[in-house]
């Protein structure tokens, strides 16, 4: 891999969590807002790893898994509440679930 | 010699029948309150005996009240010769009018209270004659004010008993503002406010100082002592019970300026100028309200003018270098003054309420003992020798001759008018046929024994030898005997008494003939020439409005409340702002967390990084 520019990966860690966030924001189904949840992880995972490359460190690796197992327990509890949302409120609309709106 | 027994005894009563009179007995009230008041007296005795001559002050010092930058006030009671008659007039007529009121207020409501508050007076009016330096003494003055208002005002459910004490107040405060910036002038001039420093040092202040101290130590005594501009309060406060009247009006508080004015005389003896000027507002004030006197109907308000009148002749005396014969002359009217009022609150007694003189008439067989002891005060009051009137006001208007012989001839025509309207009162209460509707009884003895003491007082009083006992204290030397000048104040005395009589016994339809003829004359003078309602017109009016409409809506209302409103209209505008944010929109929320995130990149990338 000799020769390619750091930049590279680094743009694609940026351009997956710029897809990440507007995926966050923009789509109204509470399980695509999880999953892009999960692909800012991944953006944010590619970056230390990169980094940890360039610079012959193992700190971004060991972050790295850090990061992973955050992301597992946080997709656990995040799909507890879901079913629990669906089975109350009938629907995956997060524009739905409004009830603290004055 | 324990001269703070004086006034603490009325205080220990005031506080004693205020806090638990309500539940006790009359014979409980009563004891307490007499009981302090005549101890009081006997002590007062008891000292005067054991300090003799008094050629000098005795003081006692107790503590010190202030200590602040140069200011030193201490408070200290002293005896001298001028406060010991003060203090034997006080307690002695206090004593008489307290056992009068015994019968006077047996029906009234709220006994304990009146009472009360009486002790109070003496307490504080004790304590004014007593200091040693202005402030003790403006202490007194303010607190005979308060127990003015308390008492004038006694009948709290009558409107106009409490105008009449509000007004007391308001007036009073007026000459009280100038009193106070009397006492600022003379720290500033002399450094202290003790009376023996001050006095000590008076002689060698400018004379324009001694002259402006002069004239707002005036102004004080105008409020207090009910001169002209000043005296709108006293008639009004014929509103309170009759005692009231007798003790604070007459005899005691008002003379409060004269005493004040008389104790500072080092001061005025080097400014001519202020003491022409108290001359010229006492007899100013003599025969204006002599005139009023003469058309009033209400017994009581003929003698509230008088009073007025009485004390410019004290002014008078004062202004005209004779302190020991105004003096001389406060002592006998609170004599008959006291007892003149005293002899009406029988007569009202008597006759149930009625204050009206042209309700009355024939009473002289009715209540006999009541018109005896007033005539002796009619008598003193018309200066008729050997009576006490007669020597005091007379040492008074030889006094004015010598000085400003215009101001004599005045005095002896108020003369001839105090007769007139006094005997006017006196033959249209007790003389010709019973023109009401009540069934007059005499008054108890509870009643009538003070009645009979101060008639003896008024007829005898004038031989006490003030004059010359206080002759010494103001370094006067005595005014030589003019027999003229006796015998013109006399006759003019003589006079009036008999214009009296002509107008009222002789030919009783004269008086309406006389007023029908002089209409205008006799309607300006019936409506006390219109002053309340040039006051009114003039300067309360004004002040309510501007109140009103400036200091209520505009300053209070529109400003404060707008501020302290308006902080609040802020908080809540901002609160509704930020109330955006809880949307209950998930998304908006991410949004929100999203934003935030930026600024704090941004923000670290700017400053650099995280710190080291």
């Amino acid at each position: 891999m000799a020769g390619v520019p750091i930049y590279y990966f680094l743009t694609l860690s940026a351009i997956l969590f710029a897809l990440g966030v507007a995926g966050f924001l923009f789509r109204r189904n509470i399980i695509t807002v999880f999953m892009s949840i999960e692909l800012m992880l991944n953006a944010v995972n590619l970056s230390f790893i990169t980094f940890s490359y360039y610079l012959k460190k193992n700190d971004g690796h060991i972050f790295a898994f850090f990061v992973m197992v955050v992301a597992a327990a946080e997709a656990a509890v995040g799909l507890a509440i879901i079913l629990t949302v669906f089975k109350n409120r009938q629907t995956l609309n997060i524009d739905e679930v409004d009830s603290l709106k004055n | 010699m324990q001269l703070w027994l004086i006034p603490i005894l009325p205080l220990a009563g005031f506080l004693i029948n205020g806090i638990v009179g309500r539940r006790m007995s009359k014979g409980f009230v009563n004891a307490v309150a007499i009981g302090s008041v005549a101890l009081a007296f006997a002590w007062v005795v008891k000292t005067l005996l054991g300090l003799g001559e008094l050629n000098t002050a005795y003081t006692e010092h107790y503590f010190t009240w202030i200590q602040s930058g140069g200011l030193t006030v201490n408070c200290d009671f002293s005896v001298d010769r001028l406060s010991a008659i003060m203090l034997m007039i006080v307690t002695g007529i206090g004593s008489l009018i307290h056992i009068y009121s015994i019968g006077y207020m047996a029906h009234e409501g709220g006994y304990y209270r009146f009472f009360a508050y009486l002790n109070l007076f003496m307490f504080f009016m004790l304590t004014l004659v007593l200091a040693a330096n202005y402030l003790v003494l403006f202490v007194g003055w303010e607190g005979v004010g308060l127990c003015s208002y308390l008492l004038i005002g006694f009948y709290f459910d009558k409107k106009f008993a409490t105008n009449a004490g509000n007004k007391a107040f308001i007036v009073n405060r007026i000459g009280d503002f100038g009193f106070s910036l009397a006492m600022f002038y003379i720290f500033k001039q002399f450094g202290s406010l003790d009376f023996g420093s001050v006095f000590q040092q008076a002689p060698t202040a400018s004379t324009a100082a001694l002259t402006t101290i002069g004239l707002l130590l005036l102004v004080g005594a105008c409020g207090k002592s009910a001169q002209l501009p000043l005296y709108v309060w006293l008639p009004d406060a014929m509103a309170g019970p009759t005692p009231v009247s007798a003790l604070i009006h007459a005899a005691t508080m008002v003379t409060a300026g004269v005493y004040m004015c008389a104790r500072s005389f080092p001061i005025y003896i080097h400014a001519p100028i202020a003491m022409d000027t108290i001359a010229i507002v006492g007899i100013a004030t003599a025969f204006f309200a002599a005139t009023i006197g003469m058309a009033q109907n209400d017994i009581k308000k003929v003698f509230a003018y008088s009073t007025v009148s009485q004390l410019g002749y004290m002014f008078v005396g004062v202004g005209s270098g004779a302190f020991s014969a105004g003096i001389f002359h406060l002592m006998t009217h609170a004599f008959f003054k006291a007892l003149l009022f005293l002899g009406s609150g029988s007569v009202i007694h008597a006759l149930s309420g009625e204050q009206d003189m042209r309700n009355m008439g024939g009473l002289r067989s009715k209540i006999p003992w009541t018109f005896r002891t007033m005539m002796c005060a009619a008598v003193a009051i018309a200066g008729v020798p050997p009576f006490a009137g007669f020597f005091s006001k007379d040492a008074i208007l030889i006094a004015a001759y010598e000085r400003t012989p215009w101001i004599f001839w005045l005095g002896v025509v108020t003369a001839g008018l105090t007769a007139f309207y006094v005997f006017r009162a006196m033959f249209l209460t007790f003389f010709g046929e019973y023109r009401g509707h009540e069934h007059p009884h005499e008054s108890s003895p509870v009643m009538l024994v003070p009645l009979g003491v101060l008639a003896l007082l008024s007829l005898g009083g004038g031989f006490i030898p003030i004059p010359g006992f206080l002759g010494e204290f103001f370094h006067q030397k005595e005014p030589a005997e003019n027999v003229t000048l006796m015998a013109i104040s006399v006759a003019a005395g003589l006079i009036g008494i008999l214009i009296a009589y002509v107008m009222y016994i002789a030919k009783p339809g004269m008086a309406d003939s006389v007023a029908g003829s002089f209409k205008g004359l006799y309607t300006l003078v019936y409506n006390k020439y219109f002053v309340d309602e040039m006051y009114d017109a003039a300067i309360v009016k004004p002040v309510v409005n501007g109140s009103r409409t400036v200091l209520w809506r505009f300053a209070d209302a529109g400003v404060i409340d707008g501020l302290v409103n308006g902080v609040g209209a802020r908080a809540r505008g901002i609160g509704d702002v930020l109330r955006r944010m809880q949307s209950g929109n998930i998304r908006s929320y991410a949004t929100w967390v999203l934003l935030g995130s930026v600024l704090v990149i941004v923000a670290m990338g700017i400053a650099g990084g995280l710190a080291r």
